[in-house]
């Protein structure tokens, strides 16, 4: 549904979108390549600057709610134009370029494995499968910086009662869409692939029931840009940033603990749990501090990320040294 | 001819600060500008350590002899853009928070590899003038010789902190064999060529 104010141009009056989309398109590339022409011969990027995402459409009754920090919200331009999204792009102003590639309709997610009714949802009843809530977040990235990020979503556990879960579910995991056109940071490099694809990731089910554990469609009131993990992606704000997966196109309830990417990759660095600890540090940089976006001093990094009340009594006698 | 090349290649390599100022006025460092500054500090102190090292065997292949005249100011560049990059870390990234950069130092590899590689070139810059040259005499020579090292210790550096994609160290590491590979190569070919043509004679006299 979308909210307009009536129109008060006639239509005729405005330029064809294939025209002014030209237009910015000339003026963006020409722009950029003037002001990235010297960084590049030296093979650097990091002067193209991200592209001001698409302002997307508005979400409608979007209902507030009491696990919202009121912590200052980071800008939309630095949660669009910051992003860790392999799937667009290694750097984290790729995502915002590429953001045109990931086409987030038709999009269906499959639901199955141990569940009683099993169901492949179409994005559209998907976004209307719970009244949807809006949820200020802190973002702890395992990089050691952080966000505070008001995504629009319902808790996960909608989802899970409706499918019905058997005994045997434990655990869930979710798997990201593979296509290499939509998502152009699928395509081998000469070192082969970055991420062993699809991502995947995993929760425990009492960790996908928590009420903070939400589905999101959303950011700022509006549907979610594609850098963000359109059309919908995980937050567990308890967890670091890469627990969170983006552009979800299957749920798996399973028996035994599901792989997960990063763990995969470098299995002493990346736990399955990968719970923010300032204790455990990461065996590459500390995990005691962490620059929040926009701040010049490091802020020192809170134990689950600060949401210790809600969520500790999960871990309990678990040593999470161990269980990273 | 050389005074003027002298500055050329001075405003040239000035570039590169020049961008990042006008990012750091315009704020137009993205949404991370202590991040930016870093990485584009330490991505040019690397490039310069490689020009430096480049400028031997470009001399050797082209003839221009005069290009020796210009491997003291690369070199005090690349220290420039090391010490941008140090000074970030220090003061930027962690405000002289000691006991973190400490803790960082010993434990974190990626870390200790690049305070080795900007120790190095700490002696190396601050005996790069004329004056102690002459003063070195043949020991300054034998010094410089740890700026290999420090290239060596500064593309691990690099490649030790990425988390996925090793595409760049991989090809900064890559220059770096090429220019080393190129003097090991100058340094035993009269013995290969030696060796081949005493062989030679020995079979030519039986």
């Amino acid at each position: 549904m979308l909210i307009k104010k009536p129109a008060d141009i006639k239509s005729s009056e405005i330029t064809p979108k294939e025209l002014y989309m030209n237009r910015r398109e000339f003026i963006k590339s020409a722009s950029a390549v003037a002001a990235s022409a010297g960084a590049t011969l030296a093979g650097l990027d990091m002067w193209g600057m991200p592209e001001q995402a698409q302002a997307g459409e508005k979400l409608p009754n979007i209902k507030k709610s009491p696990y919202s920090t009121d912590e200052k919200k980071n800008s939309f331009k630095d949660i669009t134009s910051y992003n860790n999204f392999y799937e667009l792009g290694i750097d984290k102003g790729d995502p915002a370029k590429n953001a045109k590639y990931l086409i987030p309709r038709p999009w269906t997610v499959a639901v199955e494995g141990e569940v009683k009714q099993p169901k492949t949802f179409d994005i559209d009843a998907i976004m209307k499968l719970s009244p949807l809530e809006e949820r200020v977040y802190r973002l702890r990235c395992v990089e050691a910086w952080s966000m505070v990020i008001p995504w629009v979503g319902f808790p996960l556990s909608a989802l899970i009662k409706q499918v019905e879960p058997t005994n045997n579910a434990k655990f869930i995991h979710f798997i990201t869409l593979v296509d290499p056109k939509r998502m152009p940071g699928q395509q081998p490099s000469i070192f082969g692939n970055v991420i062993d694809w699809p991502y995947v990731e995993g929760l425990r089910m009492d960790e996908a029931m928590h009420p903070l554990t939400i589905l999101s469609v959303g950011l700022y009131g509006e549907v979610l840009p594609a850098q963000n993990g359109a059309p919908v992606r995980l937050v567990v704000p308890w967890k670091y940033g890469f627990k969170s997966i983006k552009s979800i196109v299957k749920i798996r309830f399973v028996e035994n603990q599901p792989p997960s990417s990063w763990n995969k990759m470098q299995p002493q660095e990346y736990g399955f749990y990968s719970n923010v600890n300032p204790q455990v540090d990461h065996p590459r940089w500390s995990q005691a501090t962490e620059r929040r976006i926009g701040e010049f001093l490091r802020r020192k990094t809170l134990m689950f990320n600060g949401y210790g009340d809600q969520v500790a009594s999960l871990y309990k006698g678990m040593d999470l040294k161990k269980y990273y | 001819m050389l005074p003027k090349l002298k500055l050329a290649v001075f405003i040239l390599c000035l570039i590169p600060f020049g961008q990042l100022a006008y990012g750091a006025y315009t704020g137009d460092l993205g949404v991370n500008p202590i991040e930016t500054i870093t990485r584009f500090t330490g991505s040019w102190a690397l490039i310069f350590l490689l020009a430096s090292l480049a400028v031997t065997p470009l001399r050797r292949i082209t003839g221009w002899n005069e290009l020796i005249k210009l491997r003291r100011m690369i070199g005090l560049f690349a220290f420039f853009y090391a010490s941008l990059h140090f000074s970030t870390y220090i003061v930027l990234d962690h405000f002289f928070d000691f006991r973190a950069i400490g803790n960082d130092i010993i434990k974190r590899p990626y870390v200790t590899a690049g305070f080795i590689a900007f120790v190095i070139m700490v002696p190396l810059a601050l005996t790069s003038s004329a004056a102690m040259i002459r003063r070195l005499g043949k020991r300054w020579q034998q010094l410089h010789r740890w700026v290999y090292l420090a290239a060596i210790t500064a593309v691990i550096h690099f490649y030790w902190l990425v988390k996925a994609d090793i595409s760049r160290p991989a090809q900064y590491g890559a220059v770096l064999a090429l220019l080393l590979g190129y003097r090991l190569f100058v340094k035993w070919r009269p013995r290969i060529v030696a060796k081949q043509s005493s062989d030679t004679a020995a079979l030519r006299s039986r």
